[in-house]
């Protein structure tokens, strides 16, 4: 009995050992990759960098990216770098989001990956914390880089509280709407009614009669009719991207921020955060109300395929998204036609989008950190731009790169100004930057789903909410 | 004495007392490959965990400063670390008791009905899955909206159920769907076990009379308690330490891991959050210390409980 009772302890070992073998093989795909690139030239220093001589050997800088639609382009920059720089070749890595970090996240604790790679508003401030950047102030300095090229407030975002900068910039997002061009003619509407649409947390104003009258139950009825059922609702009047969030980008951020409500006292790096504010609260409300009239998507429907899909699948007629999501609504996937409007008017008098923007950063392990600050130099110069832009896949940091993907998305017949519109007014706001962002995330995005599900009332709950976030950024 | 146990010591000669010292030389170098392994890869990192228990590491830059008992004063005061206990807790009895029933049954089935290889094969195949996909799959067959389970339920006229996305059903969601893909495994080990129990006790049991349920709680179950002791243990770690399928699961596409709500936060899920998104490796490591503890005060009672090293045949 005994010998048996060994005997599958035995067998569950190793069952388990070829399953652990089995996990790991998939892990190698990411972390394997990550090898330093061969070493030609010694790095230059952070205090002095020096212009190198032509070195002997060829370096290869590896770079990261992860947003897919955006590597052949990059590769084509990469292509004319290495024709201008023939000892330095450029291989690029793309992982998906979530992978992303978690590898780079890694390759700095194991003092590897990528020489240099796409940094995110949200993150770069632990890494500067964790010293794993190169400050690039003397790179800049040394090149004559213009960082007055770029959109106004978009090469700030990458200096921290001392001064150091740690990225050049390369894009920008905004928010605007997406409509479904089938579900809005139906309803009568136009993207000029949204254009001109006026919205507070109080009534939803001209914003929320548009989404009222979007909205179409099993019978037929619209959200404007009497008889509308709010339980058995076909097609939303407005859709949500995601879940919201700490920072509810794509969601709740541009409308919150129309009332004047800011995210911090001071941003960024400010020291508390403005989650108890009632204009906030005021504005999750609003949603929580919309919910309940069947105007908007339960919450409980975007979490599990995403706002995306539900969109796609045409139970919503418009949704907030970014402009990086532009391809994905004019391409294959979405299988009718679309229209973009601004983000409605609120009650400070002005729309409000969000303004965030990636820029390139370099990895303080690299063993080529002169070549890896070509490659970035390169990557923000108008030669590299002017090629993201003609693809028109992302909005270049460089007005004029950004002008070409507007025209080059208006000659196949999309107009994308509605994301624009917000950068020329000068409706935008910046991204929150503190050092603590995905500490923020976990504890304000719960508390958003319990809002939302009408488990909580939002005035309590982010005030409280408010009182974890402020100890967090505090010590 | 069973047949079994009376054959095993000839044909292992090698274990038989008294044999084993000429053995030795021959033993060790067989042994090391997998002691190299175990001090590298168990040994080593678990006292290293346990050290860095002790520190504010940061696992960014890689290094952290000695903080005495920091971490584990932390601990005793969040209450998210006794929240996502009782997640956890919550979700192991759901697997658990679904999971052995399920196992208990199909085990019993197998013995008694087939002998069949290819349906034990086809039993065993949701284990050979990868819990990712079988997140991933269950996500979409589950969904509220497109799920082809919904669809299903809607020819019955039964309104969408939001299996991941509402608090309350998220945690048996997840349980049933590891209930799905564990509950062959545990039947394979389990239908091993019922090989053990000798065939002429139910001959005995037939010719009084007795019927198949009498033999299943007469028989089958008491003389099954070391192997179910055995299984329960692996089992019940094994679910105590559930990861994967929530972090796709409830990440999913819209969703954030370990919701909606923190409804589906379950332990590992906290020491995970805490080493890779706020970069706290020495209170994620203390966290690991506790369920380490945890784990061993389960097993050690189940053990005790069960009385997992005696068996009722002898």
């Amino acid at each position: 009995m005994r010998k048996t009772i060994w005997r599958l302890i035995a067998v569950f070992i190793a069952l388990t050992l070829v399953a652990a073998a089995c996990g790991n093989d998939d892990d190698d795909g990411g972390a394997g990759e990550a090898q330093p690139a061969p070493q030609a030239t010694e790095a230059a220093e952070e205090s002095a960098p020096a212009p190198t001589e032509a070195p002997v050997e060829a370096v290869t800088i590896e770079y990261w990216l992860w947003d897919g639609n955006q590597q052949p382009y990059y590769q084509q920059c990469a292509d004319d770098f290495t024709a201008a720089n023939p000892n330095i070749n450029v291989e690029i890595v793309q992982f998906g989001w979530g992978d992303y970090w978690t590898n780079l996240t890694a390759a700095f604790a194991s003092d590897s990956g990528p020489d240099v790679f796409t940094d995110h508003l949200a993150r770069y401030p632990e890494f500067v914390a964790s010293g794993v950047l190169v400050p690039l102030n003397d790179y800049v300095a040394r090149d004559g880089v213009d960082t007055g090229a770029y959109f106004p407030g978009l090469a700030e975002l990458w200096v921290d509280a001392e001064g150091n900068r740690y990225g050049l910039p390369k894009d920008f997002d905004t928010i605007a709407l997406v409509m479904n061009s089938g579900h809005i003619a139906d309803a009568g509407v136009t993207a000029a009614d949204f254009a001109a649409a006026e919205w507070n947390p109080d009534d939803g104003g001209s914003f929320q009669e548009l989404i009222a009258k979007l909205s179409v139950d099993a019978n037929g009825n619209r959200g404007d009719s009497p008889d509308f059922d709010s339980s058995n609702v076909e097609v939303y009047g407005m859709g949500l991207e995601g879940n919201f969030g700490a920072f509810g980008q794509t969601t709740f951020s541009g409308f919150a921020a129309s009332t004047g409500f800011q995210f911090l006292d001071v941003n960024p790096f400010g020291d508390s955060a403005n989650y108890d504010d009632p204009r906030l609260a005021a504005t999750i409300d609003w949603y929580v109300r919309m919910i309940d009239a069947g105007y908007v998507v339960p919450i409980e429907d975007v979490e599990s395929l995403g706002g995306t899909t539900v969109f796609q699948n045409g139970s919503a007629a418009v949704m907030a998204d970014g402009s990086w999501k532009i391809g994905t609504y004019i391409g294959a996937d979405t299988p009718f036609d679309v229209e973009f409007a601004p983000l409605p008017t609120g009650p400070s008098g002005s729309r409000a989008s969000m303004f965030n923007g990636l820029a390139d950063s370099i990895n303080r392990s690299s063993d080529n950190q002169e070549e890896a600050w070509q490659w970035v130099k390169h990557m923000a110069s108008a030669d590299c731009q002017d090629i993201i832009g003609g693809a028109a896949v992302v909005f270049p940091a460089i007005p004029s790169a950004a002008d070409i993907a507007v025209a080059s998305h208006q000659a196949n017949g999309v107009d994308v100004t509605a994301f624009t519109v917000h950068v020329d007014e000068g409706t935008t706001f910046l991204f929150p930057i503190t050092d603590s962002a995905s500490q923020i995330e976990a504890i304000v995005g719960p508390a958003m789903q319990e809002i939302l599900r009408g488990q909580a009332d939002a005035a309590d709950r982010l005030s409280q909410v408010a009182d974890e976030v402020n100890s967090v950024l505090g010590s | 004495m069973t047949a079994v146990q009376r054959a095993l010591p000839r044909r292992w000669p090698l274990l038989r007392s008294g044999n084993l010292h000429g053995g030795w030389p021959s033993a060790f170098w067989f042994l090391l490959p997998a002691l190299i392994g175990f001090v590298a890869f168990y040994l080593y990192p678990a006292i290293r965990g346990v050290y860095i228990s002790f520190t504010d590491w940061n696992l960014i830059a890689n290094e952290g400063d000695w903080v005495g008992t920091d971490n584990y004063d932390r601990l005793l005061d969040d209450s998210r670390v006794w929240d996502s206990l009782k997640v956890t807790i919550r979700y192991t009895v759901i697997n658990i008791v679904s999971q052995t029933i399920l196992a208990i049954g199909i085990a019993v089935l197998m013995d008694r009905l087939t002998k069949s290889v290819v349906i034990r094969g086809i039993i065993l195949f949701p284990w050979l899955i990868p819990n990712v996909i079988v997140a991933m799959l269950w996500v979409w067959m589950l969904d509220g909206n497109l799920g082809i389970v919904n669809e299903f339920l809607g020819w019955f006229g039964v309104d969408p159920i939001r299996f991941f996305t509402d608090t309350d059903k998220v945690i048996p969601t997840l349980a049933g769907i590891n209930t799905w893909r564990h509950m062959g495994y545990t039947a394979l080990l389990i239908f091993a076990g019922l090989q053990t129990i000798p065939k002429n006790l139910y001959e005995a049991a037939a010719l009084d009379g007795a019927t198949e349920r009498q033999m299943f709680f007469g028989i089958t179950m008491p003389l099954l308690r070391p192997i179910l002791a055995l299984v329960l243990v692996i089992t019940i770690v094994g679910s105590l330490q559930v990861f994967d399928t929530v972090y796709v699961a409830t990440g999913g596409f819209g969703g954030q891991p370990g919701g909606p709500a923190n409804a589906s936060r379950v332990i590992y899920l906290y020491i995970y959050q805490n080493a890779f998104d706020f970069n706290q490796l020495g209170y994620a490591a203390a966290i690991s210390v506790l369920l380490v503890v945890i784990l061993l005060a389960v097993t050690f009672v189940q053990l005790k409980l069960l009385r997992a090293g005696e068996s009722d045949l002898s």
